[in-house]
């Protein structure tokens, strides 16, 4: 911790201290000067969430810039990953001070349920405080050897081979506990194992960067995402468990599980996966809005050029990350409707139902505006204007999409409207719009549309397309790879579509006629992705993609969007398979239209270079805007995840008897999230500010 | 002639709000509600803003004109008037929000309210977590004791629901006339009992009107706690019943 976070921690641990005075003992729960004990819990677990989330986001950011730079020989690249991990320094301390802060308060606040967790997590508690020690010595070390660990001189022959060994290792151990041939514990689930395999790949595959200097201090980053990833599910664990506790005596009550047990709770990776693509796409947009500050401020051509430039890569990132975020949160909602259908029913029929509301609103504007910044941004590139055209059309794609995304179920009524649709809380229209089918076919309209903005984005000075015949061997090979992975993912689904049995979703046998459609339009896919691929390789390319995103659209919007009413209706427990086959589509078009414009538009002639730095200023603070949505976005999702258990502590487990057990009104919802965003980015200023004065220095 | 993009704008979004209602109650015969236009004129407003602010040249049509009015010298007349316009004109529209009407305020009720994890029927308690329909094996190992599950369980709502119900299920019993707010459920509606589990039902049909949670109050719902004039078992056969009779599937999650 440097001497700003020494101090910050020393003066929050006193301040705690001292007050400790304060308390009243009251059995079970204890207050602190007057304040609800729920809401000073609320305050410092969000803020420290929002820092938690900025110091987990920033790495993956800047390890993947540096990575692309050093690859590509952009010495720009590499200068932003520094400037990046410069503010991580400040937030570590804010990160660290409020976690600690947070901890005292949990120990003081709920000591019963405190000592709860501490029971059944005692091992995992002392791993934590461990792993900070490996994140904190990565990052220093990550920050502070940035020069020194820059040569590209490579060692000897034996290193390489050394870490080809060893990353070779770690892929064996990682394909053995995926297919289940190391530890055959029950909780040890297929998403666990998919989960921790992935950790153990990236683990591995670090090992053969180490061929220079400059290839071990990638590493260090690469292992700086480790063990912060690592941190973030422990204390995952936690959280997860206190909504789908297990190992406990259902009598009592009392934990009689192992640790490893409570540790793989059900919730522990659809929570973690979410977590992590959350956290890359706040860091973006974090990145953004830091970038926007500077290109403001900007005294000179040069610093404006840097920081819009910054700016756009930001935004990149955090897009990247969004992209897959709402598929991330399905997974999660189904996986905690899976286990409780109570927090299920709560979630988006209940209590929570307009929270969804208020997230699509915000979740829908950050799509607009990231598309918004690309579309203003498309003013400083020569060439773009031939595709001026295109942007109403896609707004008013994502304005639809947007539009029916935050449709509700049940309408806010007044009286008379009530009366007019003969006391019904469903109007006979807009209903519709509010089910399931709908919101998952716009939200993948949404992503589509925005996919095709930075696709002209890309293409924006780029003019006539390369022949990928007279790029050879690397191009087929390119195009080839990604057409495979594509026909995998999609292709896997439908062979488990032809196999299921509608048993095995509690549906009579006659229901499978509306499985297989579905498994039918799979396969259609797979051939499209082959003939996408056929034209790219016979220099169609451009029709290939036009061919293929014209058919996704069909297959993933038009399609189920009517055909889930009709399974909603005569096959429900179906539905949920078909969101599933919508996801791997577009997620199989989008990675092979992106690869193949890769090697398109590689030689195209240039209409002229970005001027960068010659952006309106409104795209500014459409970054700005983004990073106040995402962070309005965090604070609410995570009332609801946390919210879900009503007036339980653990749930089905340990009570609320609490005077704040109450789940509280959208207001005082909307108050708190309000409040910790403001704190949170008043913080970040400073952080911002801190390091523009180390910059100067 | 070039219409200014500020006017088209304006046009845009006025086409687009008289569509909407038009729509709605011309088309369709039911008006869109207002909580619901709010959101969409927000909506076609931001990306109106959007579309034509994407590029400099149609952001100048819409910024100059208020740059121009605010600061333009040739523009003191009219700036006068609009800044003594403005005022008077908010006044207004603020006093047509906030007066008090006769019309009962805007409410968002839960259609399907939050469930608590266990209740209290019949003598004892059932937990929400872990509660199931007990018949709902016969369906696949003893299709024939099913079937005789389900036909007492169309006597019993035949005998006890359908006068609100309906005798189609749909929600339009004899007595629905008698109730405004809110009507009887329509138990065919997709995302109606298609959406739940069966113990939520249990739950639902038990408990009443009275047994629904104060978070979502004020219910108005006159649906009769059935666990004082019914049986366990009638009660999870009546459900049984109900999906038959709809073709819908009871929600459930496998692991």
């Amino acid at each position: 911790m440097n001497r700003t976070g020494q101090i910050l921690a020393t003066a929050i641990f006193l301040s705690t201290i001292t007050a400790g005075v304060a308390f009243s003992a009251d059995g079970d729960y204890q207050t602190y000067m007057g304040f609800s004990s729920r809401n000073i819990i609320w305050f410092v677990a969000q803020t420290h969430l929002y820092f938690g989330a900025f110091v987990l986001g920033v790495p993956i950011f800047a390890v993947i810039m540096e990575y692309a730079g050093y690859r590509r020989g952009v010495l720009q690249l590499d200068d932003l990953a520094y400037e990046f991990t410069g503010l991580l320094s400040v937030a570590f301390a804010f990160t660290s001070a409020l976690g600690g802060l947070f901890l005292f308060a949990l120990v003081y606040l709920y000591p019963t349920f405190f000592s709860y967790m501490q029971g059944a997590f005692t091992e995992t508690m002392l791993l934590y405080a461990l792993l900070f020690f490996g994140e904190t010595f990565t990052l220093y070390i990550y920050y502070y050897g940035w020069r020194r660990f820059s040569s590209t001189t490579k060692w000897p022959t034996w290193s390489k081979y050394s870490g080809y060994a060893i990353g070779g290792v770690f892929a064996v151990t990682a394909l053995l506990f995926f297919l289940g041939v190391i530890g055959d514990q029950p909780y040890l689930t297929g998403e666990v194992r998919a989960f921790v395999a992935a950790l153990l790949l990236l683990a591995g595959g670090s090992f053969l960067l180490l061929t220079n200097n400059k290839g071990m201090h990638i590493w260090f980053g690469v292992w700086l995402n480790i063990f912060g990833t690592l941190i973030m599910m422990v204390a995952n664990s936690w959280a997860s468990y206190m909504m789908s506790p297990t190992g406990f005596n259902p009598d009592t009550g009392v934990f009689t599980g192992s640790v490893m047990e409570a540790f793989f709770n059900p919730l522990l990776v659809p929570l973690g996966v979410h977590r992590i693509l959350g956290n890359i796409a706040f860091g973006g947009f974090l990145a953004g809005a830091y970038a926007a500050v500077r290109f403001i401020g900007a005294e000179t051509d040069k610093e404006r050029a840097h920081y819009d430039w910054m700016g756009y890569t930001a935004n990149l990132v955090g897009v990247a990350g969004l992209i897959p975020l709402p598929f991330a949160g399905y997974y999660l909602g189904r996986e905690v409707y899976s286990h409780s259908a109570v927090m299920g029913a709560n979630m988006m029929g209940g209590d929570f139902s307009f929270t969804f509301i208020l997230q699509a609103l915000l979740v829908g504007s950050i799509f607009l505006i990231a598309c918004y910044y690309l579309w203003t941004g498309m003013t400083r590139i020569p060439g773009a204007e031939r595709y001026r055209g295109w942007v109403k059309y896609l707004n008013s794609f994502i304005l639809i999409g947007f539009a029916i995304w935050v449709t509700p179920h049940n309408m806010p009524l007044g009286g008379a409207e009530v009366s007019a649709m003969g006391g019904s809380q469903y109007h006979p229209t807009l209903k519709y719009l509010g089910l399931m089918p709908a919101k998952n076919a716009v939200v993948n309209l949404i992503i589509i549309s925005t996919f095709i903005s930075f696709l002209l984005y890309r293409r924006a000075n780029m003019k006539g397309v390369s022949s990928i015949v007279k790029q050879g061997a690397t191009a087929r090979f390119g195009i080839l790879l990604a057409t495979l992975f594509s026909f995998l993912i999609v292709g896997q689904y439908a062979i488990y579509l032809l196999a299921l049995d509608p048993q095995e979703l509690n549906l009579t046998s006659g229901k499978v006629t509306y499985i297989l459609p579905v498994a039918w339009l799979l396969l259609a896919t797979c051939v499209m992705f082959a003939v996408t691929a056929y034209l790219s390789l016979i220099d169609k390319g451009n029709l290939g993609q036009y061919l293929l995103m014209g058919w996704i659209i069909i297959s993933v919007v038009v399609f189920p969007g009517y055909f889930g009413f009709i399974v909603m209706e005569k096959a429900n427990p179906f539905l949920r398979n078909i969101a599933v086959a919508q996801f791997l589509q577009l997620i199989g078009a989008i990675i092979l239209v992106s690869v193949i414009d890769l090697f398109l538009y590689a030689k195209s002639e240039s209409t002229g270079s970005i001027r960068w730095g010659r952006i309106p200023l409104r795209s500014q603070y459409a970054l700005l805007t983004l990073c106040i949505l995402v962070t309005l976005t965090m604070g609410l999702m995570g009332y609801v995840r946390s919210g879900l258990r009503t007036d339980w502590h653990i749930y089905g487990v340990m009570r609320d008897i609490s005077v704040d057990s109450a789940t509280p009104t959208n207001f005082d919802m909307t108050l708190m999230v309000s409040v910790t965003t403001l704190v949170f980015l008043f913080a970040i200023a400073i952080i911002f500010w801190l390091s523009s004065i180390a910059k100067k220095g | 002639m070039k219409i200014p993009g500020l006017i088209k704008s304006v046009v845009i979004i006025w086409a687009a709000w008289y569509g909407i209602v038009y729509l709605f109650t011309d088309l369709l015969g039911a008006p869109i509600p207002a909580s619901v236009m709010k959101m969409y004129m927000f909506f076609i407003i931001i990306g109106v803003f959007m579309a034509f602010t994407a590029d400099e040249e149609t952001a100048e049509e819409i910024f100059g004109p208020f740059r121009r009015l605010l600061f333009d010298r040739s523009h003191r007349v009219l700036r006068s008037i609009v800044f003594i316009v403005i005022p008077p004109l908010v006044f207004m529209v603020t006093y047509e929000i906030t007066r008090p009407t006769l019309d009962a305020p805007v409410e968002l009720r839960a259609v399907h309210p939050a469930p608590p994890s266990s209740f209290m029927a019949f003598g004892k308690s059932f937990n929400m977590l872990t509660l199931e329909n007990p018949y709902r094996s016969l369906e696949r190992g003893k299709p024939d004791k099913f079937r005789e599950a389900v036909n007492e369980g169309r006597t019993v709502y035949y005998t006890n629901c359908f006068f609100c119900h309906g005798d189609k299920l749909e929600g339009k019993g004899h007595f629905v006339k008698g109730f405004n707010n809110p009507a009887p459920a329509n138990f065919r509606e997709v995302g109606a009992i298609g959406q739940l589990q069966e113990s939520f039902l249990f739950w639902r049909i038990a408990v009443g009107g009275p047994g629904l949670p104060n978070e979502g109050a004020p219910w108005a719902s006159p649906m009769p706690v059935w666990k004082d004039f019914l049986t366990e078992d009638q009660i999870w056969k009546v459900i049984l019943f109900l999906y038959d009779y709809t073709g819908h599937r009871p929600r459930t999650f496998g692991k």
